[in-house]
């Protein structure tokens, strides 16, 4: 197997129409971790949505005031990502401020996900996309909670992209910290039960209003999703225990907080009279009240853990290699991670220079993002409307940011190989290779496999009865189907 | 649009040359104007079997040949002692039958190989070898008639095919309900995956679970149709293009012809009945050109399918045709007969039959005409085909 197919498809999107293949393809793949643009045109146009997400909750907090009952559509399930038809059926009949606010948020999010998609296909650095997305569904956040549309492109665009080159540490504060994964997971109304505002509450609490209190659904997830796995060696006890650290962190906006609320980098805040007072001890280790920091101190320490290098060293493997990955290549990398801390920088390098990376046949089968992404480059298609854009996600089954589960989407084949996910990338294929330039595709493919196109693949293109006819054929060959 | 005076004055003295009769003469006045004559392209990529659409089962050679498809022609439409139409051209048989329809057999481009990219770059643009052209014979035309403003162009699919691809303007517009070769790419993808046990296992549950055969057929013809009016509707009236382009695959039979040729054939003939129809008033000053890139095989296959061959048929259609005519030469199908022992011989260059029907139609010069469109050719347009 050619490794210049491999640097390309295995780490990257693919070629793009009229580019032409690497010479050298470890130089290539590391060249772009230096080009990589972490704000490119259309993310420096997007506005600033921060106090968007604040505003919507309080509509709905004021809706509910005024029907005494709690309409059950408006706290949608994390992860459950749906149709446009049924989402607008769904806001039929809440109050119009809400309706209104809701739809904006939508179109947002709509914006955001074509957004990510026209920057990996025009991008010259495909390699440090896909670490844009894989870091994006290691943390992943899901558009369907109220709110959340507003914030879980900017989750990716401003806590991820920045930082993909960097520390893990800081990554995992970024990440774990930004609005979109607050309101995600939870943590936005978490309230330490002995802070002075949980006190108030509670002395308060007469009669039928309810009482908010301690939310362990992000320091659970952080545990077994982003840091140190669920066979990291935690007890329910340090669940709680960083629960209670990480009271108080919150986002922006939120009325009967807003006067207390202390600005965090990011977009979130910290509300010091929401935060549970005194020491926490987590995974064996006291850490001393110090407000907001006191969550940061016990991240900064699960960065580093070693469960933490084993389980990001397995999951960069996995995602570039095959469903289950060379054993030779998790420890190398959980052993550079471990020696520099988690620089990330570091690991990619190793990955890169592992002999394992290039070995072997494509092997992962790529998911629909990446297939779609791999498509419109190799087609060189460029010019293609939000709506066209989500359409064609939706149908192949993978929109961005609506994994079912804060885990995020599977990263295997099993989840995504099915007959009829074929049978619509066929149909995509089709459609798309009607309105494209379709000259030389033969030449094409041989230079987006550079000696990796298949003997099949090449007989069967020759004898397409037209342009188009191979260029359909292409874009669902095997070839394009693994990576 | 169009600079009328200088056209009509072009038109009439073009038809003087031609030595128009005296009978065209008060069609040329109701026509008001050359700019309301139409022309349609209809390119049929991937090979159309001429022996299929106009099979030559008179010769006793095509029994010989070709046994399995005689079913296909029982009860057919004979069109002369020689030749049947194939059962699906319904629309076309009326037309034909009404003087609006001429075939010419056994034609082909220069082209003497055997790729439908280079056959179809031929047909396109005009030259004489393949890629040695980089614009289109259509876009050249318009060119030709562009003595003011240049009548209006337009391929009706999502990008512009390369004949109309060149200098002189043209437009093309892709509406969702162009008629697909979805089942035909289907097949292909399944040989494609033969080899992937993945992939091959996947395609073939999928298609268990989606009975797609059926439903594919009738949504095409639905399509065929609509496409055919809407090239009617966007040629109709002064405002509409006078020249335009459509296109249709799903011609490329290699195995299990009847079915396979049926399905594309009977679109197309959908296609061209109700654009016939569409066009109403119009259709009397209207050109249909109908032309794949060569032909196939005159034996059939192991597969009972047909292979890249050499010499099809061309059909004429419109109210500006002299019709119910076959012209062209029949090569025979006896094996010394055949080109290369396989193909149908070409007697008529598709070029000549092109050049010829365009130039009567919008009366140009036909040598200049074929010299311009069709470059370094030796053979002469043909005369008669449309009635001026």
């Amino acid at each position: 197997m050619s490794e210049i197919s491999h640097a390309l498809n295995r780490f990257g999107y693919g070629i793009r129409n009229g580019e032409r293949p690497p010479v050298d393809p470890k130089a290539y793949l590391l060249r772009q971790l230096a080009e990589f643009d972490p704000r490119p045109g259309p993310l420096a146009q997007r506005p600033d949505t921060s106090g968007e997400a604040g505003e919507l909750l309080q509509i709905i907090r004021r809706s509910r005031r005024a029907a005494q009952q709690e309409p059950s559509a408006m706290d949608d399930e994390p992860g459950q990502s749906r149709g446009r038809d049924k989402r607008a059926e769904r806001l039929e009949g809440l109050p119009p401020e809400y309706r209104d606010k809701a739809r904006e948020a939508f179109g947002r999010y709509r914006k955001d996900a074509a957004a990510r998609l026209r920057i990996a296909v025009a991008s010259p650095t495909p390699f440090a996309e896909r670490l844009v997305h894989f870091w994006a569904n290691h943390f992943s956040v899901s558009s369907g909670k109220a709110g959340t549309a507003y914030e879980v492109g900017n989750h990716e665009f401003t806590a991820i992209r920045p930082r993909i080159g960097g520390r893990f540490s800081d990554l995992l504060k970024a990440a774990a910290l930004s609005p979109a994964m607050l309101l995600y997971l939870d943590q936005f109304q978490s309230i330490g039960p002995n802070s002075t505002y949980g006190s108030r509450q509670r002395r308060r609490a007469q009669g039928n209003r309810p009482q908010r209190g301690l939310n362990e659904n992000l320091a659970r997830e952080i545990l077994e999703l982003h840091t140190v796995g669920v066979d990291g060696g935690y007890t329910q006890d340090d669940v709680t225990e960083f629960a209670r650290a990480l009271t108080g962190w919150t986002i922006p906006g939120l009325a009967r907080i807003a006067r207390f609320a202390e600005e965090k980098p990011g977009g979130a805040a910290f509300v010091g009279v929401a935060h549970e007072p005194g020491t926490r001890r987590v995974l064996g280790k006291a850490y001393p009240d110090t407000g907001a920091d006191q969550a940061i101190a016990i991240l900064d320490d699960l960065a580093t853990h070693p469960a933490t290098a084993r389980f990001v060293a397995t999951k960069l493997a996995r995602h570039f290699t095959a469903d289950h990955p060379p054993q030779a290549l998790v420890t190398r990398l959980e052993r550079n991670f471990l020696e520099t801390g988690g620089d990330l920088a570091s690991l990619y390098r190793t990955l890169v220079n592992a002999p394992e990376s290039w070995a072997g046949e494509p092997a992962k089968f790529r998911q629909p993002f990446e297939w779609f992404t791999t498509v419109l480059r190799l087609a060189g298609v460029s010019e293609l409307g939000d709506s066209r854009i989500n359409g064609a996600l939706r149908q192949l089954g993978q929109v961005p940011w609506s994994a079912p589960s804060p885990a995020g989407f599977d990263d295997i084949a099993d989840s995504w190989a099915g007959p009829e996910a074929l049978l619509r990338r066929i149909e995509v294929a089709e459609r798309i290779a009607r309105n494209v330039p379709a000259d030389d595709v033969l030449a094409r493919a041989e230079t987006a496999f550079p000696d990796a196109l298949s003997d099949s693949t090449r007989t069967w293109l020759a004898r397409a009865e037209s342009g188009a006819q191979a260029m359909g054929l292409l874009l669902v060959a095997p070839e394009m189907m693994r990576r | 649009m169009i600079n009328r005076t200088l056209n009509r004055r072009t038109m009439l003295a073009g038809s003087l040359v031609l030595g128009a009769s005296s009978l065209a003469a008060p069609r040329m006045a109701f026509a008001n104007a050359p700019g309301e004559r139409n022309l349609l392209f209809v390119l049929l990529r991937g090979a159309m079997d001429g022996m299929a659409m106009l099979a030559p089962t008179g010769d006793p050679g095509f029994a010989a040949l070709r046994a399995a498809a005689l079913p296909d022609y029982e009860g057919a439409t004979q069109i002369d002692p020689l030749f049947q139409l194939h059962p699906a051209f319904d629309q076309v048989g009326k037309a034909y039958a009404a003087g609006d329809a001429l075939f010419v057999h056994a034609t082909a481009t220069s082209y003497r190989d055997r790729s439908h990219f280079d056959g179809q770059d031929l047909l396109e643009t005009g030259g004489s070898r393949p890629h040695s052209l980089r614009q289109g014979w259509l876009n050249r035309l318009v060119g030709l008639m562009s003595d003011g403003e240049a009548p209006r162009a337009l391929a009706i699919a999502p990008t512009m095919p390369l004949a109309l691809r060149g200098d002189a303007p043209a437009s093309n517009y892709a509406p969702s309900a162009l008629p697909e070769a979805s089942a035909d790419f289907m097949d292909r993808v399944a040989k494609l995956y033969a080899d992937d046990e993945q992939l091959a296992g996947l395609f073939a549950a999928a298609l268990e679970t989606r009975d797609m055969a059926a439903d594919d057929g009738l949504k095409n013809l639905r399509d065929a149709t609509a496409a055919g009016e809407l090239a009617a509707s966007l040629m109709r009236g002064t405002d509409g293009a006078r020249i335009a382009m459509i296109e249709l695959g799903g011609w490329d039979t290699h195995a299990n012809q009847r079915g396979a040729f049926n399905r594309p054939a009977r679109q197309l003939d959908a296609l061209l009945g109700a654009y016939a129809k569409a066009m109403g008033a119009a259709w009397d000053n209207t050109l249909v050109m109908v032309a794949t890139e060569f032909g196939r095989t005159a034996r059939y296959n192991g597969t009972n399918g047909t292979d890249h061959g050499t010499a099809s048929a061309t059909l004429l259609m419109g109210g500006a045709v002299r019709g119910k005519r076959v012209l062209g030469d029949w090569p025979g199908l006896a094996p010394n007969q055949l080109y290369q022992e396989r193909d149908l011989r070409p007697t008529t260059a598709l070029e000549s039959v092109l050049a010829g029907a365009v130039s009567e139609h919008f009366a140009l010069d036909p040598a200049r005409a074929m010299k311009n469109l069709f470059p370094g050719r030796s053979s002469a347009p043909l005369n008669g085909l449309i009635a001026v």
